[in-house]
């Protein structure tokens, strides 16, 4: 099953390599990653997507709380949360397609944030599903690049992530 | 900054001058280590202070390990000191066993200047990065004026919660600029709260378990050696009139010599061992880690229904093979304290009639003498050499080993009466272990009688070591079960690769004797089972103040019995000749099997 791990960590050189060579070393999966320092400087806030059984997720989680710069992990998946990704798409847009291409982008709630004579360059954020559907919306030929950050996470309401 | 209240001008100090001082403020005693370019400061700090001794060692692998085993034999926090590049790389697999075998540890590594690192510069390696995966922490060290902080905390992680070792990678301007020095007395750090007291819900869940128990079972990894814990397992035990069992790591935590014990359980345990395992209904697991070469198959071993309590300091390492029923996550000596606390209070005892017949199905899966084995006129047996090594010695020597078949005879053998006796390269198996850590061990306790097993192949990984010990006067006995073969691989070839011995026989021995003399050392060749006795006593009394090999000439063909073989369960021994055959599961007339759960 897909899990979000969210994980505050020391923002020191090294701290990421850890994280990713914990990863490689068990087998363990990583769908995605992102990290920022937060509103604290010496805090990285991360967001790992990863997948596997409940058991695989429990020492995932065990492992990674291991690691000495890992100030805390939590499963976002255990309560409600939101996830948002953002997708940066670079789309040819010539002829009739140009118009389609602005119709498409507003249906999906992006914004045209780049323009020349041939392409587009639309801004989209969503989770990461709205993205997928984004992209299968378009004529694949028209895609000239796509650049995804990975899913960022949240806790619903109350639920909060601090030290 | 000038000090208006003393009028003093506080003194700035070289990078290298506040290594030497920090290790000073840590108690240190030894330092193991190499010098080279990069540690060219630091050695020059060492030359003139006389807080600590340095012990250079003849390969950094071996400053490691003798590292290792010096924290090993003594509780303290072993030190080592290596070169950049190629000594920080030699220096790897001597990291590797230390964390395998969570030993605290601290590797200080040169590294070439700041204005060098990234650029290929000469004997530059990314040591942060290559000992990232075998380190509980490491750090790399960028300005002078963070040393004295990050050894602190160095010293703080490798020594807490599950220990295990960490590199302090410095550059070599770091070491010559200077700063002021203050020594932190403590430290804090918010991400690492390694646990301590055991939940007190969780202890009382654990004593109701025990309560209903009819098949109890007491098995006790490393963590209660490094947690010190021998003491409240062994009240625990007799409290509760359970039989007790010690991994590889675990040995002497409880008294080999106890009535409880029942020897090693795993790929090479005893019979009543690994029956117990295999058919107690509730199982206390202190600081061990169902590991792949104690139970074998997760599956087959839990094929019988049982129930397990799992104390151990690193949550990780619980629920990762096994699932268990009660976990406790703290320091194993705080848990067993409030364990059996309750215990006594409560009255708790496991169930008096079930564990009266669980003691008799012990005591008949004990009966055959798993370990007996056919003594020789004329080939010396290995075993009767572990035998005659416990009597000479009175089971109070300080015993270091290598790996192989030799190892297994050690663990199986010797009985280790006390905890941090036996020392030896568990989780990660490393050959050429033996002598290094022997050398350390030896240091940590100048008045102990300290014996390296070993054999013709592990010996030679680590043999210039004969010099460390010679330089250091390190009285260390070395037992050499000479079988003129990589036994343990032969073993494997002779059971599952139909006799064929690929690259397992040792031809062109070097002469051990003329080796171990050639390096200022005493040396006895032994042949005959009748002359083993004198000749230990010879090393150990004779030869007290001395470095002694003594070169075994041992039966080439013995193996190593009980053996749990790959995929197979603890009740699919392959038991030595004179129980071939035997049954391996209870008694008939024992009630109650698998009625649990
Ligand atoms: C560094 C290293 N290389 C290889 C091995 C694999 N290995 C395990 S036991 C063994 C044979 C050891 O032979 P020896 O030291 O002569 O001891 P014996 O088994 O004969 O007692 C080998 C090669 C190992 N454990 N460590």
């Amino acid at each position: 099953m897909r899990h979000i791990l969210s994980t505050l960590i020391e923002n020191e050189a090294g701290a990421l390599s850890r994280v990713t060579g914990l990863f490689s070393a068990r087998g363990y999966n990583i769908d995605s990653l992102t990290v920022q320092a937060t509103e604290d400087p010496t805090m990285s806030r991360m967001t790992i997507v990863t997948h596997g059984s409940d058991d695989i997720i429990e020492q995932i989680t065990k492992q990674l709380n291991k690691l000495v710069e890992v100030v805390k992990v939590i499963d976002l998946n255990e309560a409600e949360h939101i996830e948002r990704e953002l997708m940066l798409i670079k789309v040819r847009a010539t002829g009739k397609e140009r118009e389609e291409m602005k119709r498409m982008a507003d249906i999906f709630r992006g914004r045209i944030i780049d323009v020349t004579e041939k392409t587009y360059t639309i801004e989209l954020t969503g989770p990461g599903e709205k993205l997928d559907a984004f992209i299968k919306a378009l004529d694949a030929s028209a895609i000239l690049e796509t650049v995804r950050t990975g899913a960022s996470g949240i806790g619903r309401g109350e639920r909060i992530l601090k030290i | 900054m000038f000090n208006y209240e003393t009028g003093i001008e506080p003194m700035e100090i070289s990078g290298a001058e506040i290594v030497v001082r920090c290790l000073a403020e840590e108690g240190v005693e030894f330092v193991f280590g190499y010098p080279g370019g990069a540690v060219l400061e630091i050695y020059d700090a060492i030359f003139k202070q006389n807080a600590f001794k340095h012990v250079l060692v003849r390969h950094e692998q071996a400053a490691a390990h003798a590292a290792d085993a010096y924290s090993r034999s003594s509780k303290k926090v072993g030190v080592c000191l290596i070169t950049s590049g190629p000594g920080a790389t030699n220096a790897l697999t001597g990291i590797a066993t230390a964390y395998m075998d969570s030993i605290p540890m601290v590797v200080i590594s040169g590294q070439v200047g700041t204005a060098g690192i990234g650029l290929d510069a000469f004997q530059e390696v990314d040591m942060v990065g290559c000992s990232r995966p075998i380190v509980k922490h490491n750090f790399l060290v960028k300005d002078v004026r963070d040393l004295a902080v990050t050894i602190k905390k160095a010293f703080h992680i490798a020594s807490t919660g599950r220990p295990g070792p960490v590199v302090i990678d410095i550059p070599k301007d770091v070491t010559i600029n200077k700063a002021e020095f203050s020594y932190p007395a403590s430290i804090a750090i918010r991400s690492y709260n390694p646990p301590t007291k055991g939940h007190p819900g969780q202890i009382k869940k654990a004593a109701q378990l025990i309560g209903e128990a009819k098949r109890p079972l007491i098995y006790v990894g490393g963590g209660a050696v490094q947690g010190n814990a021998s003491e409240e397992v062994t009240e625990l035990v007799k409290l509760l009139n359970v039989p007790c069992t010690n991994t590889l790591m675990g040995l002497g935590a409880l008294d080999g010599t106890d009535s409880h014990f029942l020897g090693m359980p795993g790929m090479h345990g005893t019979f009543e061992a690994n029956l117990a395992m295999q058919y107690c209904d509730v199982l206390v697991a202190i600081g061990a880690r169902f590991d792949d070469r104690v139970i074998s198959v997760p599956n087959h071993f839990l094929s019988q229904p049982k129930r397990i309590i799992h104390i151990d300091v690193d949550p990780s390492s619980i629920a990762k093979r096994v699932k268990v029923d009660v976990p406790i996550v703290g320091d194993v000596k705080h848990v067993l304290t409030d364990m059996i606390a309750v215990l006594k209070e409560t009255g708790i005892r496991p169930h008096a009639e079930g564990l009266t017949d669980w003691w008799k199905q012990v005591e008949a899966w004990r009966a055959p003498k798993c370990l007996d084995y056919a003594q020789s006129e004329e080939k010396i047996k290995p075993q009767y050499v572990m035998q005659k090594l416990w009597e000479v010695t009175n089971g109070e020597a300080i015993v270091t080993s290598d790996v192989g078949q030799h190892q297994m005879w050690t663990a199986q053998y010797y009985k280790f009466r006390r905890p941090r006796q036996w020392i030896n390269s568990g989780g990660l198996g490393t050959m050429g272990f033996g002598l290094p850590a022997a050398i350390g061990a030896q240091l940590a306790n100048p008045d102990a009688q300290v014996a390296c097993i070993t054999g013709d192949g592990s010996i030679q990984m680590n043999i210039q070591e004969l010099s460390t010990a010679k330089q250091y006067h390190t009285p260390v006995k070395i037992i050499l079960l000479n079988n003129r073969y990589l036994g343990m691989v032969r073993q494997w070839q002779e059971f599952f690769y139909g006799n064929r011995y690929s690259e397992t026989y040792l031809e062109a021995l070097p002469n051990f004797e003329k080796l171990a003399e050639a390096y200022g050392h005493i040396a006895i060749r032994v042949e005959k089972p009748q002359d083993v006795e004198a000749a230990l006593r010879e090393a150990f009394i004779t030869h007290k103040e001395r470095c002694v090999l003594l070169n075994f000439i041992t039966d080439e063909g013995e193996n190593v019995f009980p053996m749990v073989q790959n995929g197979k369960g603890l009740n699919q021994m392959d038991l030595p000749p004179h129980m071939s055959g035997m049954q391996q599961s209870p008694n008939e007339n024992n009630r109650d099997y698998g009625n649990l759960c």
